[in-house]
């Protein structure tokens, strides 16, 4: 980036916190002075490869940085890893083990962090999590009630890539398409071509429906990943400015 | 919210609810053995016992690492989990279900923990309401006693250590009871408790736990040797209704 004034590190602007429900009890949102950045999309949108370049870019304009992540707490993520393999675990309690897997990092790590002043970036919020479910026919009211623990970020990216293309990307990448990632636990097809196309058309649809409700970004994945850098940059750098 | 029955099963549930020392797991324990002895198709579930959660909630437990959000939330995985892969098909199947605590047990203990009542509730509002709910009460000192004598050695979250109500182990346990059953006299009514005295002879209560069982339970219907009755249409008048897919309000 070609700034002018390159020594010059920006301090981020507080703003006025909210939980999107009953939150967690005894937090003082003044505190949170850091900012939640929250990166939502499919295996293959580019999320991982945007959040690497978004760490170098705040480390290097001298911003701390902390990311979380699905399946990444200390208090379940083994157990959530050894319960998928098997496929055991009915809807319902998959939702469940998530979200106690959510909790754990937004009070142990989330929180903290925000109240050291840090930059949170979100490899996932929980608007994948409550789209999955969405897809797989859990009660939106049950939905919203359970993530009522959770703060609004503050800003979401959503990186919306054609489900043809999804295919095509993770097939370069790994020449195999991820079972969960298909939603094969549902039964839409027994091909799985077919059923991860079927499985990640239905999951932008859920994105857009949340999107009316929680106002995220979307971002035009199928761009180039230079052209979606320069697209978060912008509006992050907007949200540390606080303009 | 509706019981099984309301909804159509075939089976029906019965829960146990009441402190820690309230003899409610000995009363479940001898109806369970005169259900069988009956020759009824029974199922008994105890809180907090999927083998999947398990390794999560010791290790948990062990390192103190649960705040009352999550505790509540791996208590609620756990309920999942044994409410989808095992009470609802054998209510489906025509059993009697027993369960050693239900949903009330999280309704009461997550709030004293500080959790809202309405998140809570939100929860557990996939689960249907038991058939029957007991309620063994006891005097508070009474079950205190019963926990406090066989067990001396009380556990971090069992004691309620984690709320800071005394940094005495034995303090803070009578404490936490103490508030816990507040909360369950709070829903009795309702949830349509029925109150049993549990500083009575555990033959005694148990007396009145058969009648009210074989009263509220044709229990001939669910005999083993006899024909299986037929699962009954699954709708509502008017409304064709799925259970997997439809939360019970």
């Amino acid at each position: 980036m070609k700034t002018k004034k390159q020594n010059h590190i920006v301090i981020p602007q507080p703003v006025r916190r909210r939980f999107y429900g009953h939150g967690i009890p005894g937090v003082q949102l003044d505190d949170l002075v850091g900012k939640l950045i929250a990166v939502e999309g499919a295996d293959g949108s580019g999320r991982s490869t945007q959040i690497a370049r978004l760490v170098v870019w705040l480390e290097t304009t001298g911003h701390g940085t902390v990311q979380v992540g699905l399946k990444r707490s200390t208090l379940v993520s083994e157990e959530l890893e050894r319960a998928q393999e098997g496929n055991i675990l009915s809807r319902t309690t998959l939702s469940l083990f998530y979200a106690t897997d959510f909790a754990d990092q937004l009070e142990n790590i989330i929180l903290p962090a925000l109240k050291a002043g840090f930059i949170v970036l979100a490899d996932r919020y929980i608007y994948t999590l409550m789209a999955r479910d969405m897809v797989r026919g859990m009660d939106d009211v049950w939905l919203k009630n359970l993530y009522g623990i959770a703060l609004e970020p503050d800003a979401v990216f959503y990186l919306a890539v054609e489900a043809e293309e999804l295919v095509q990307r993770n097939l370069s990448k790994s020449a195999t398409l991820d079972y969960w990632e298909s939603g094969m636990d549902l039964g839409l097809s027994r091909d799985m071509f077919d059923s991860f196309v079927q499985y990640q058309t239905a999951m932008q649809a859920a994105f857009r429906q949340l999107q009316k409700t929680y106002g995220f970004t979307i971002v035009d994945g199928n761009h180039s990943v230079d052209a979606v850098t320069v697209e978060l940059r912008k509006k992050i750098g907007a949200v540390l400015t606080g303009k | 919210m509706k019981t099984f029955t309301e909804l159509n099963f075939s089976g029906r549930l019965v829960a146990v609810e009441g402190l820690d020392g309230s003899g409610k797991s000995t009363q479940i324990y001898l109806l369970k053995r005169w259900l069988e002895a009956e020759g009824v198709r029974v199922y008994f579930s105890e809180w907090n016992s999927s083998e999947l959660v398990k390794s999560a909630t010791s290790k948990g437990k062990k390192r103190e690492l649960l705040t009352p959000n999550t505790f509540s939330l791996i208590h609620a995985t756990d309920f999942a989990d044994r409410y989808e892969r095992h009470l609802l098909p054998l209510l489906r199947a025509g059993y009697v279900v027993l369960c050693d605590r239900y949903i009330f047990t999280a309704f009461a203990r997550d709030v004293v923990r500080g959790c809202p009542p309405a998140w809570v509730r939100g929860l557990y509002s996939f689960a249907a309401l038991p058939d029957l709910t007991f309620f063994f009460k006891a005097d508070l000192e009474v079950s205190l006693n019963r926990i406090l004598e066989g067990r001396p050695k009380l556990k971090f979250f069992e004691a309620g250590m984690d709320l800071r109500l005394s940094s005495d182990p034995y303090e803070s346990f009578r404490i936490f009871q103490g508030h816990i059953l507040e909360q369950y006299l709070a829903m009795s009514t309702e949830f349509n408790f029925v109150v049993i005295d549990a500083n009575q002879r555990v033959e005694a209560q148990q007396e009145i736990v058969r009648q009210l069982v074989s009263r509220c339970i044709d229990l001939a219907r669910f005999k083993r040797r006899s024909p299986l009755p037929l699962p009954p249409p699954m709708r509502r008048p008017g409304k064709a209704v799925e259970f997997d897919d439809e939360p019970v309000e």
